[in-house]
């Protein structure tokens, strides 16, 4: 694996459309339990890909095992227009939380310096870097968050954050697992505007798994509804009128209306 | 040394007189050396919510100079070095191949390595009293030798905080991020445990094993109280550290205690400080 914290490789890439990434034969299994089987995906760049499911369904642990860190059977294929050769592809990723307690004080500005180079980041602030680090918190709105620790930002602004962090280096690849609450709907709406104008801007291939099926009805260019395997796979009309979207959804549908809160 | 002795003449103490009292010069330049060392380490050990590891890891490093004494080892150190390295070792992979509560495993290890130690210490009727000094520690007995050893070991450390401290970091925030970004997440907490059991060990006989794990602890949870980033953090954590080993020191000197509780009671108020303090810096 190549370390792609220390790269400065952040250059904005053209735009072709024709790169493409090949989930093959994904299949996790735990113990005695299968988690994911037989998920096969075909996933254009500059698409933001949805997935959906019920709690359990695998969402998260598909994005572990995209990442490489969960043992999974099957092959992830990146394929370039440009290059014939095959290669990993470089990741980014959103982690749907943190390990961290709140009081750490561990800073948005250390985080990002202690990605972006092997200097210390608790001794060794280069100018240069703090200021590129601006920058790339000012592309997600977040400029002025580069001093609050990472345990006093609120959901949306942590989130705005990690995203500002995935995205440098650029990568082929990113991979946004959505928390299941603590976003307000504002910091929520912010977030899908954002990410959706990456799709264009980055031509990125985006996999994002989320629980918002409204966001996703208006923001995503395909939808993969996940449970265990691929349900359904295809544009958010198609999905989200299928029947197999309202097998595996109808009940929470109505709890949702009735109580009208509550998603997740 | 000689530089060193002339040095503490300047001081206005009774002890620091040219010619007197060399053990306590030898004592305040090891805890000059040790204090940071521990103030660092304990950062991450803050961090990542390690205070039971480290305590077991004094555990692992007693059973070390137990089954040294058992061997015969004149200076049963370096086999409790390599013991407790194996120890931590253990205990790392251990936490990452199970799904067990980490807390539950560092339990299982670390009073199964007391227990080992005060077995193999009594094995034959032998007297426990001679591994008091591990127990409560003597940084008043501290060599010259000794003290280069220490050094040496500051050396170390500070090159390695250099090397790991922002894969730590990250691994700290998201282990699953820290993967994202081409970091082994496992080996760096091997080698940090791995630092972690060294630096313990070798200080055990001059701290003493029931307070140690304060050393580590206190500073990093009190300059957290405090500290807005990791800059701060670590600042405030070496600078309290020292400061309270100092006059720790000093204290023990004249009141007349055991040196490592002395500075430990001091760490401790230094904490309640900053924790009553530390809704003005939140």
């Amino acid at each position: 694996m190549k370390d792609v914290c220390i790269s400065e490789n952040s250059c904005q890439k053209q735009s072709c459309g024709l790169c493409c990434t090949k989930i093959k034969n994904f299949g996790v299994t735990l113990g005695s339990t299968v988690i994911l089987d037989d998920i096969n995906l075909h996933i254009h760049c500059g698409e933001l890909t949805a997935i959906i499911g019920p709690n359990g369904a695998g969402k998260s642990t598909l994005i572990k095992a995209l990442l490489g860190e969960i043992p999974h059977t099957g092959t992830l294929e990146y394929v370039q227009a440009q290059k014939d050769t095959f290669q990993a592809p470089v990741m980014g990723y959103v982690p749907q939380n943190l390990n961290l307690d709140s009081t750490s004080p561990t800073s948005v500005l250390d985080l990002f310096l202690s990605c972006r180079s092997s200097f210390p980041a608790w001794l060794i602030r280069r100018k240069k870097e703090v200021e590129n680090v601006k920058e790339k918190l000012a592309a997600v709105n977040a400029q002025h968050l580069i001093d609050r620790r990472l345990g006093a930002l609120s959901g949306g602004e942590l989130q705005r954050v990690l995203l500002a962090l995935a995205l440098d280096p650029v990568p082929d690849l990113l991979l946004l697992d959505e928390p299941v609450s603590g976003i307000d709907q504002n910091g929520m709406e912010m977030f899908y505007q954002t990410v959706s104008s990456l799709r264009r801007d980055y031509d990125l291939t985006i996999i994002l798994v989320s629980h918002d099926l409204d966001m996703v009805r208006r923001y995503a260019d395909r939808v993969v509804l996940l449970n265990r395997t691929v349900l359904k796979a295809g544009s958010p009309d198609e999905v989200l009128q299928s029947q197999a979207f309202y097998d595996t959804f109808s009940l929470r549908w109505q709890k949702q209306n009735n109580t009208g809160g509550d998603k997740d | 040394m000689d530089f060193w002795y002339k040095l503490v003449e300047i001081l206005p103490f009774e002890w620091a007189k040219a010619g007197q009292m060399v053990f306590m010069k030898n004592a305040l330049l090891a805890i000059i050396l040790l204090t940071p060392i521990f103030a660092l380490l304990g950062t991450m050990v803050v961090n990542n919510s390690m205070s039971f590891f480290s305590d077991a890891l004094g555990h692992g490093a007693f059973t070390g100079v137990a089954i040294g004494g058992l061997l015969g080892f004149v200076q049963p150190l370096s086999s409790a070095v390599i013991f407790s390295v194996v120890f931590a070792f253990l205990i790392a992979l251990i936490k990452h191949k199970s799904k067990m509560a980490s807390d539950t495993v560092i339990g299982v290890f670390s009073s199964t390595a007391v227990a080992l130690g005060i077995f193999l210490a009594t094995l034959g009727g032998k007297n426990f009293a001679k591994l008091n000094t591990y127990l409560i520690g003597d940084i008043l007995s501290i060599t010259p030798k000794e003290i280069s050893l220490l050094a040496v070991v500051l050396v170390f450390v500070v090159v390695f905080w250099f090397l790991v401290f922002n894969k730590l970091l990250i691994v700290s925030v998201n282990s699953s991020l820290a993967g994202s970004r081409g970091i082994y997440t496992f080996w760096y907490e091997v080698v940090f445990s791995c630092a972690l059991a060294v630096i313990v060990t070798v200080s055990m006989s001059w701290i003493g094993l029931l307070v140690l794990n304060s050393f580590l602890v206190l500073p990093a949870a009190s300059a957290r109280n405090i500290a807005r980033n990791q800059r701060q953090y670590h600042f405030l954590a070496v600078a309290f550290s020292i400061f309270a080993g100092i006059a720790g020191l000093i204290m023990s000197y004249y009141i007349e205690t055991a040196t490592g509780s002395t500075i430990v009671i001091i760490l401790a108020i230094i904490f309640f400080i900053t924790y009553g303090l530390r809704k003005k810096f939140a």
